[in-house]
């Protein structure tokens, strides 16, 4: 055995310690990020939850008196433009990414198409805004409506939803495709019967997420110009101002997408861009309900992610 | 069914999905036509010189002037700052997690921090306004403003802990183990291990990740808008009052501008200048990916 020459030090006993404070330094970064998280909701609701009473749910917004003011009519919007952006963007995005897997050859301009998703993925959001402001406000004439917005809305998430949905379909296993083409299936059929469901649990995941990304954006309504004191819901109530017949909800439908609308996060900056404390209470009381309806989605996504793994396994 | 009909109704869907696909290039080539078409008409009536080198950002007030220089300064105060935050503890976290962490401890953190990213921004820019400022600057450094770069720097910081930690998380566990356990054998300790093997193999997976951070910081809007001010200034200084380039376009889009006049196309010229820089940063990211990524079997 030959013996260590003397100028050799291994200095285990420091190398060790520096070890140990690093590893704790890190592990006390990491739980301060997660305790950052704990602080923001602690903030919000210490001063926020005495207000978001049922009065604050089904008020409408009040410049005078903070007291009376809800955001009923936010609410109502959001609803609104969150249903009419996934009935534009869902199909647009689950189709593109079943053509970008299942039917493009890897030429020029599917990589060209690829590289394009991938960078209008990491265009800022109020770029969109812009956008929504100059083709669907002014060159469409569809003004500062409900679907200018739901519009802008799914270009921005269209890019999630594809990117998602690409993942859903490449974890497909390719022996489902080839068993289909076995039995004289379509390209069309082995995509509708046998890819579609089993890639649904993973597409409806980052759906839900992108659709929840949706929710919280408020810098591309602020540029198409939705507006902060809307004291009715799109297309006013169905019930006592239509007749019940198919004309009547048609007419409703085109009265409420054409309408001028709010949503929740455009309410709570109004909210919290004012001196008065009064209407902080209110941001906060919105950033609340904000924040549950996030939760909720959130939760969906969630359960979905886990009965796909249960049925995996 | 007959099979002329299948093939035609094949290759109609097979058309169909096409356009849905191309959608995504005529957004982009939506947002660079509707950018450059107005940018074209600003830049007809100021010089590019003036726009770029110009010191003075008062295009609502008399007498105009129209450089950019505040405002991208005011960008680039709360998009370094928040890079200041969230690199040390973004990486930090990621090493922690990917090197440290038993999975037990990883399954509780990951979905903490997923929730953090999907905070919306309006909440975060509430928090820095209501919070950060008056209970925690203000306290710390009297001097400081109510609206300031700082506190918007703070929570954008706090928004992009998350991605720079899940990418860098993600390129540190495609490091093969067997890399980490040559290091091992030869007695280096953990710590010795995460820094000097994990960290350099992954560097183009860090670098990449920053990048795309530093890009959502520059394009972030409403915390900025919220929480650091409208008053467009050169300036180093933290605690004052400053203005981004996405505050000023939710500025001007909130006031009453008419559409047509040379203060309205002032936001599609920042709007350009906006796009560009974060696509520059963006494919800057891919490209380091691509290029200085260490292939492992």
């Amino acid at each position: 055995m030959s013996v260590a020459p003397a100028q050799f030090e291994p200095r285990l006993q420091r190398r060790r310690r520096a070890g140990a404070v690093f590893s704790t330094a890190c592990l006390v970064v990491t739980l301060t990020a997660m305790a950052t998280l704990l602080i923001l909701l602690a903030a919000v609701f210490w001063e926020g939850w005495p207000w978001l009473t049922r009065k604050f749910l089904a008020n409408m917004p009040s410049v005078l008196s903070p007291e009376e003011a809800g955001m009923n009519s936010a609410i109502w919007g959001t609803f609104w433009l969150i249903g009419l952006t996934a009935l534009f963007s869902i199909p647009t995005g689950v189709g593109a990414a079943i053509y970008l897997e299942e039917y493009a050859r890897n030429n020029r301009i599917t990589r060209f198409i690829k590289l394009n998703i991938t960078n209008l993925a990491g265009v800022p959001s109020i770029v969109y805004g812009i956008l929504g402001l100059a083709l669907f406000v002014r060159w469409l004439h569809l003004d500062r409506s409900l679907i200018s917005g739901a519009l802008t809305m799914s270009l921005l998430i269209l890019p999630v939803i594809i990117i998602a949905s690409r993942e859903a379909l490449a974890a497909v296993p390719n022996s489902i495709r080839e068993a289909a083409y076995a039995l004289g299936a379509s390209r069309w059929q082995m995509v509708r019967h046998h890819v579609l469901p089993a890639a649904l649990p993973g597409m409806m995941t980052g759906v839900i997420l992108a659709l929840s990304r949706a929710i919280g954006e408020t810098a591309p309504l602020i540029m198409i110009g939705a507006l902060t004191y809307v004291a009715f819901t799109p297309g006013g109530s169905f019930f006592s101002e239509y007749p019940q017949t198919v004309a009547g909800v048609c007419d409703w439908l085109t009265t409420a997408v054409t309408d001028p609308f709010t949503a929740m996060p455009i309410q709570i900056y109004d909210w919290a861009s004012r001196p008065q404390p009064e209407f902080h209470h209110l941001a906060a009381a919105g950033i609340i309900v904000l924040l549950a309806a996030l939760m909720a989605m959130n939760a969906i996504a969630v359960a979905l992610r886990a009965w796909q793994q249960r049925k995996a396994t | 069914m007959p099979s002329a009909l299948r093939k035609s109704k094949e290759s109609a869907i097979h058309t169909g999905l096409f356009l849905c696909a191309l959608l995504s290039v005529l957004t982009t080539a939506g947002i660079v036509w509707v950018l450059a078409s107005e940018s074209f008409h600003f830049f007809g009536e100021v010089s590019l010189t003036d726009y770029l080198f110009s010191a003075r950002w008062t295009p609502l007030l008399e007498p105009r002037s129209f450089g950019v220089l505040p405002l991208l300064c005011g960008t680039l105060l709360v998009a370094l700052g928040a890079l200041l935050i969230a690199v040390p503890v973004g990486l930090a976290t990621a090493i922690y997690l990917s090197e440290y962490a038993s999975p037990a401890f990883r399954q509780i953190a990951k979905p903490v921090l997923e929730v953090l990213a999907g905070v919306p921004t309006i909440v975060y820019g509430y928090f820095a306004l209501m919070f950060i400022t008056p209970h925690v600057l203000q306290p710390l450094l009297p001097q400081t403003e109510i609206f300031n770069a700082a506190s918007a720097a703070i929570v954008v910081g706090i928004m992009i802990i998350p991605t720079i930690c899940s990418l860098c998380d993600d390129a540190f566990r495609a490091v093969p183990r067997s890399l980490r356990e040559g290091a091992h054998a030869l007695s280096a300790t953990k710590l010795e291990v995460s820094t000097r093997v994990v960290l350099p193999a992954a560097l183009s997976g860090v670098v990449a990740a920053v990048l795309l951070a530093l890009a959502r910081a520059i394009g972030e809007t409403m915390a900025v808008t919220l929480a650091a001010g409208m008053t467009p200034k050169l300036t180093a200084n933290p605690l004052e009052s400053i203005q981004t380039m996405t505050a000023y376009i939710v500025q001007v889009s909130l006031g009453d501008t008419p559409a047509g006049t040379i203060e309205y196309q002032t936001i599609f010229a920042v709007g350009m200048t906006l796009f560009l820089i974060t696509l520059g940063i963006n494919l800057t990211a891919q490209r380091v990916l691509r290029r200085f990524r260490e292939v492992y079997e």
